[in-house]
């Protein structure tokens, strides 16, 4: 888990990350070299480190929808795992359903995040081919989704905010997981999410796929990070169901509008929380930083809601979202583009405005 | 999530003969017409259009149909083989709808209730915006009212040419009747062939009673995505009604011609539930 510094160099560059990956290890080599010699190579050495910068951002400023997807399952992304090791402290796992079984696709547990304690409930995928497995890849199975409204409601009477990290794939798509009820378990997630009487927000760390995301993403402040993806299938699914292959991928992304600053002109996100330019994976650690600021803070601003307003704003939130109207309705408003409550079409994010205040 | 499910011969054309799609013998098509679209041989539900499902449904001349002029807009600008506008066009010239959910008020056995049914036949009944709103808007109807809510399903899911904006419907849908749900609202999900996907995974697994038709094929994810998963062939009968109360997923199963009576009786039962508190 810990494991990312030490090979930060090649196997992990994503192939449009590959000219920063080559200025990287030039400037490795020149470093290497001006600790061996007395010359000074200050000179080089700044030129190297300002053509890495300007390259990484120049290339990530123009990413695409499918570059996201690649960067939001980056192998050294940081992971649930990654976040509860380093920013929760007197983390205190808890299991299972209290029916059928534990899921480790579904971490769930109280956590002290800066000021605040919280029960975090985080979608974990595993870093090693172990880990994977173990977490099935970061496809929940029914009792991951009981086991997460098991915890919600207990952390509801002990009067804890929630924080749920989104990161999956979908939910898990098998025989046990249809047998055990998979739709019921997200359908009674998502439904009684919207009355529990403590904040709760919501980050897509990494991948939002589906329902299986939805399952615990129904929050007071819904985020993305900036190189995540959320839509109601996977690029390789789309492409497989219009195409017959996944060859279409990046097609798929692009039409599919799953990135955050698409989510947030829609208004289905409040929020884009940034991330260290050159992704979340070259930088951890800020990055995780970040998110911990971002919580703190969003959590400050719903601890100081009463309750019964909180909730109504909840719901009216998702009741209004990309709202449709009669066209007697959109008549009477004029032509004005007027999309109900609180998701104005201005939003549509550029790259500057992403960091938004939400 | 695909709402394309493979579209078996059952959308009853024309012809003086049907094949069913179940049992594979041919029908004379008005007794299967007559027969509420239920195979005379296998007893098979097949899929039937919204129209025809509220006509059998509701009491005669009781149902008035409301949010009809919702129309469904292409936010995203999809295009696979043709543009989601086209796609749009073709489906309401198809079914005379403007989209996949007729939603109203009516009575059942004499009893008031807010009605919404999903139509397979236009896209599938995938759910965009427009069924998600009009799922909300029922359910806020019936609130409003006091009245029980009953909805019909019959889905391939979330609607993928909606993108994320399909997904929240589930979250709108499942909110509405969390709402009306804690201001004593009563609410029934009629399960019918087929409902899978983003539909299953919200409003019609979170209602007070769920009924499944015989037979009818539910689940979250298709079998065939379910197959490409695990690479093995599927248990007998699996993801079908009757399985689904193997496993205790469902109520009851109902079949069709008795469905209005059943419906009746059980709406009776909640006539003194208490009222709204909120």
């Amino acid at each position: 888990m810990a494991k990312k510094k030490t090979k930060t160099s090649s196997p992990a560059a994503l192939p449009f990350e590959q000219p920063i990956e080559d200025v990287r290890s030039r400037l490795t080599e020149l470093e290497e070299l001006a600790a061996q010699t007395t010359h000074d190579l200050s000179e080089e050495l700044a030129f190297y480190r300002e053509r890495l910068e300007r390259l990484t951002n120049e290339i990530y400023s123009e990413l695409s929808s499918w570059n996201r997807v690649q960067v939001a399952r980056h192998p050294n992304r940081p992971l649930t795992t990654d976040y509860i090791s380093n920013i929760c402290d007197d983390w205190v796992e808890l299991f299972g359903d209290g029916v059928f079984g534990d899921d480790s696709a579904m971490a769930t547990g109280l956590a002290t995040i800066g000021r605040h304690k919280v029960l975090l409930i985080g979608q974990r995928k595993g870093r090693d081919t172990k880990e994977r497995l173990a977490c099935n890849f970061g496809s929940a199975h029914p009792e991951g989704y009981r086991k997460a409204l098991r915890k919600m409601k207990m952390a509801e009477r002990m009067g804890l905010p929630i924080v749920c990290l989104i990161n999956t794939p979908g939910a898990y798509p098998g025989v046990a997981a249809e047998e055990r009820g998979q739709a019921r378990a997200i359908a009674e997630n998502i439904h009684e999410m919207f009355g529990l009487k403590v904040p709760i927000v919501c980050l897509v760390i990494g991948e939002g796929g589906s329902g299986g995301a939805l399952g615990i993403a129904i929050g007071d402040k819904v985020a993305m990070m900036e190189n995540a993806w959320y839509s109601v299938i996977s690029p390789e699914g789309c492409a497989s169901i219009l195409w017959h292959s996944a060859e279409g991928k990046e097609k798929a992304a692009e039409a599919l509008k799953l990135t955050a600053s698409d989510l947030l002109g829609f208004g289905i996100v409040d929020e884009v929380v940034p991330e260290p330019v050159g992704g979340a994976h070259a930088h951890p650690k800020d990055a995780m930083q970040i998110v911990k600021g971002k919580i703190e803070s969003w959590l400050d601003e719903l601890l100081a809601m009463p309750a019964d307003l909180m909730l109504e704003a909840r719901y009216q939130k998702f009741r209004h979202i990309a709202q449709v109207q009669s066209s007697v309705e959109s008549q009477a408003l004029g032509a004005a583009s007027h999309r109900g409550v609180d998701t104005p079409a201005s939003r549509l994010a550029s790259p500057s405005e992403i960091h938004g205040e939400g | 999530m695909g709402w394309r499910l493979r579209r078996k011969k059952k959308d009853m054309p024309g012809g003086l003969w049907t094949k069913c799609s179940a049992c594979a013998q041919m029908i004379y098509t008005k007794d299967l017409q007559e027969n509420q679209a239920v195979c005379t041989e296998c007893n098979f539900h097949h899929t039937m259009h919204g129209r025809r499902r509220i006509e059998i449904t509701a009491d005669p001349g009781t149902f008035q149909e409301h949010f009809s002029d919702l129309q469904p807009k292409d936010r995203l600008g999809f295009v696979d083989s043709i543009p989601y506008t086209e796609k749009i066009a073709k489906a309401q010239e198809k079914t005379g709808n403007a989209d996949a959910c007729l939603a109203g008020l009516c009575e059942i056995g004499g009893h008031p209730i807010a009605l919404a049914v999903l139509d397979f036949s236009f896209m599938g009944g995938s759910m965009g915006e427009v069924v998600g709103e009009k799922i909300a808007r029922t359910v806020e109807l019936a609130e409003g009212k006091g009245i029980p809510v009953v909805i019909f399903s019959a889905s391939g899911g979330a609607r993928m040419h909606e993108g994320a904006i399909s997904l929240m419907q589930m979250a709108k849908t499942c909110g509405a009747l969390q709402h009306y749900r804690e201001r004593g609202g009563f609410s029934i999900s009629v399960l019918t062939n087929p409902t899978t996907g983003g539909v299953t995974a919200s409003f019609a697994m979170v209602c007070d009673m769920t009924i499944a038709e015989p037979q009818a094929l539910v689940g979250f994810a298709g079998p065939r995505v379910i197959q490409n998963t695990i690479r093995q062939d599927l248990p007998e009968g699996f993801q079908r009604s009757e399985f689904l109360k193997d496993k205790g997923q469902v109520d009851l199963i109902v079949s069709r011609n008795e469905m209005r009576d059943k419906l009746a009786l059980l709406l009776s039962y909640a006539e003194n539930r208490p009222k709204a508190t909120a």
